[in-house]
């Protein structure tokens, strides 16, 4: 009896594993081909002095990266944008949420309105970017009426302003819906003893919206720091392949180096940019398992 | 919040009434200068676009008149666009057939792997599905290494296939599909499956019926993001002929500037009517993308 019921157990069990097995594989089998086994072949060139002689040089191809200048200048400038356009993305996107929460009138509409940019194709707006922060153009006018100087936007220190703008135009819709979600799930009763016993807006912010906020708040880091990562696109569309010096993004490199196809340096990037990318992703999700725990159900 | 004691909700109205315009200002205005005519966005704008270049940056024009309104409506630059020069149509086709395919092989192929996470569960899965978020999260400029190698070894550099293939294998909706699944109430599959339901009819009559409004949301992000897209098509696709418009509108030079407007707009007739018909679908969508656990 009981063995009968073991095998039984254990044909259901093989019988899950098969039949979960062939529900996966075409993605799974995809994946592999295209991503995996491919990565695998990255790994392998990172390590060898050229495809055709393929002797092992160990870390020479990393040195030779970290030495290369147009590499150093690409991280650079991908880390800068990123600690500039993320806290903003997400500072910037939870006060909106919070003002539509606030019973304003026309809130839906306002809502679609600021969705609306997430649907626009960058490459279609690049153009009035242009007209916007060109030398001539009617931000500077709008800065020399206040007395300032007008910037030449796109070819000085400043044209990383002008894509952080061009990001949270095009991204803080997606946050601010995630923060609306979270801010309508947190627990009315709460909110309204706070009320009771005299807590103002800020202390209510802070004291425990916050609080049920944590997870919503890392997820949307994650979210706008992956983005901030594919700002290339943006930069691309807006100034081509050379762009000037502070808007020169991995991507950029990546691209020029793809050009002359050499395997080794392509190889030796990705896999430096993969352990970065891993290191990122685990420190969020440690943070994300420390501090979220509190609130959860 | 702080705001709110002072000036109350018609302070905020206005905050929001003030963001709302700058938020809607770029699309309006691409919309609106679409209308002109080619010679008044020659005369307006004509310098701007040799000038953005570095190294071509010799500023010629005086000024750069942003105007909202045209001093005549016109449909000039749509004619031109639609009956004269066949190549804007020829990338916005590009794009339509590296897309389309996209969206539906893979929301398709998915769907059956979000149902495998949903349904059986093992510690091997786990692994696969982290494995899956780590890879969705990875930005371009790594993937594009592995995803080169394989087209180059396929021998499909160069065709659509190239960037139709990793873009069909994202883990992306797969990611959240999963996240749908896992909502739909265990008791309707084991109902069907006491009825006597294999597998396939759970899938195709209990799980897909339910994500329905998910799958339209899922395939709405899916659609936004490559119709915008960039990085693949310039490394994959080296010929200039089969770019997408997304790509093609960045390379228009002056002397096509009077029909870049129209261009735009054109190019983003699809993604907003998707917006107008599946905004509410979409919102639920992100919001569950959202939803950190599960």
């Amino acid at each position: 009896m009981k063995l009968a019921q073991r095998v039984d157990n254990l044909n259901k069990k093989s019988r899950d594993i098969i039949g979960g097995s062939l529900w996966l594989a075409p993605s799974l089998l995809g994946v592999a081909a295209f991503y995996i086994i491919p990565f695998f072949i990255v790994m392998y060139y990172a390590f060898i002095d050229n495809p055709i002689r393929g002797n092992f040089v160990f870390l020479d191809n990393f040195i030779a990266l970290f030495q290369n200048r147009a590499f150093i200048q690409a991280s650079t400038n991908t880390f800068t944008f990123a600690i500039t356009a993320v806290p903003l993305a997400v500072v910037l996107s939870l006060l909106i949420a919070l003002m539509l929460e606030a019973r304003i009138p026309l809130r839906s509409q306002f809502r679609t309105f600021f969705l609306s940019p997430l649907m626009v194709p960058v490459a279609s707006v690049v153009l009035i970017w242009q007209v916007l922060f060109h030398p001539n153009g009617a931000v500077n006018e709008l800065i020399m009426l206040f007395g300032a100087t007008g910037v030449d936007w796109m070819l000085s220190d400043h044209n990383q302003l002008v894509v952080v703008i061009l990001f949270l135009w095009k991204n803080l819709g997606f946050n601010m819906i995630l923060f609306m979600a979270a801010l309508s799930n947190i627990p009315r009763e709460i909110l309204e003893t706070a009320d009771v016993e005299g807590a103002g807006p800020i202390r209510k912010l802070f004291y425990i919206k916050m609080r049920y906020l944590s997870p919503t708040l890392l997820f949307v880091t994650i979210f706008s720091l992956i983005n901030s990562f594919k700002v290339f696109r943006e930069v691309y569309l807006l100034t081509g392949d050379y762009p000037y010096e502070g808007l020169y993004m991995l991507q950029h490199f990546m691209n020029n180096v793809f050009r002359f196809l050499d395997y080794q340096r392509l190889a030796a990037a990705a896999i430096v940019m993969t352990i970065a990318m891993v290191l990122i992703i685990a420190i969020l999700f440690i943070a994300e398992h420390r501090f979220g725990k509190d609130v959860e159900e | 919040m702080y705001k709110r004691r002072y000036f109350g909700r018609t302070g905020l109205f206005i905050l929001a009434a003030v963001f709302a315009v700058i938020f809607l200002l770029p699309t309006v205005l691409t919309i609106s200068n679409s209308f002109m005519t080619q010679s008044e966005i020659e005369a307006n704008y004509g310098m701007i676009f040799e000038s953005t270049r570095p190294g071509v940056g010799t500023y010629v024009a005086d000024s750069v008149n942003l105007k909202f309104i045209p001093d005549k409506v016109s449909f000039d630059q749509y004619i031109t666009v639609l009956f004269r020069s066949p190549e804007y149509l020829f990338k916005f086709w590009n794009s339509v057939i590296l897309v389309i395919p996209i969206v539906f092989l893979q929301v398709g192929i998915a769907s059956f792997a979000a149902y495998s996470f949903t349904r059986y569960k093992s510690k091997f899965k786990n692994i696969v599905f982290f494995f899956y978020i780590v890879l969705m999260l990875m930005p371009y400029q790594v993937t594009i290494v592995p995803n080169y190698i394989v087209a180059a070894e396929l021998g499909l550099l160069g065709s659509r296939w190239a960037v139709i293939f990793p873009g069909a294998f994202a883990p992306f909706s797969v990611f959240l599909l999963t996240k749908f699944m896992r909502r739909i109430p265990s008791v309707l599959i084991e109902a069907a499956k006491l009825d006597g339901a294999s597998e396939w009819h759970i899938f195709t009559k209990v799980c897909i019926p339910q994500c329905r409004s998910a799958l339209y949301s899922i395939a709405i992000l899916v659609f936004i993001d490559y119709w915008n897209m960039v990085e693949l098509p310039i490394i994959l696709l080296a010929d200039a002929d089969s770019q997408p418009l997304s790509v093609y509108l960045s390379t228009i030079n002056t002397g096509e500037v009077g029909v870049a407007f129209a261009v735009a707009v054109i190019y983003m007739i699809p993604p907003l009517l998707l917006f107008l018909h599946g905004e509410e679908a979409l919102v639920e969508g992100i919001t569950h993308a959202g939803s950190v656990k599960g």
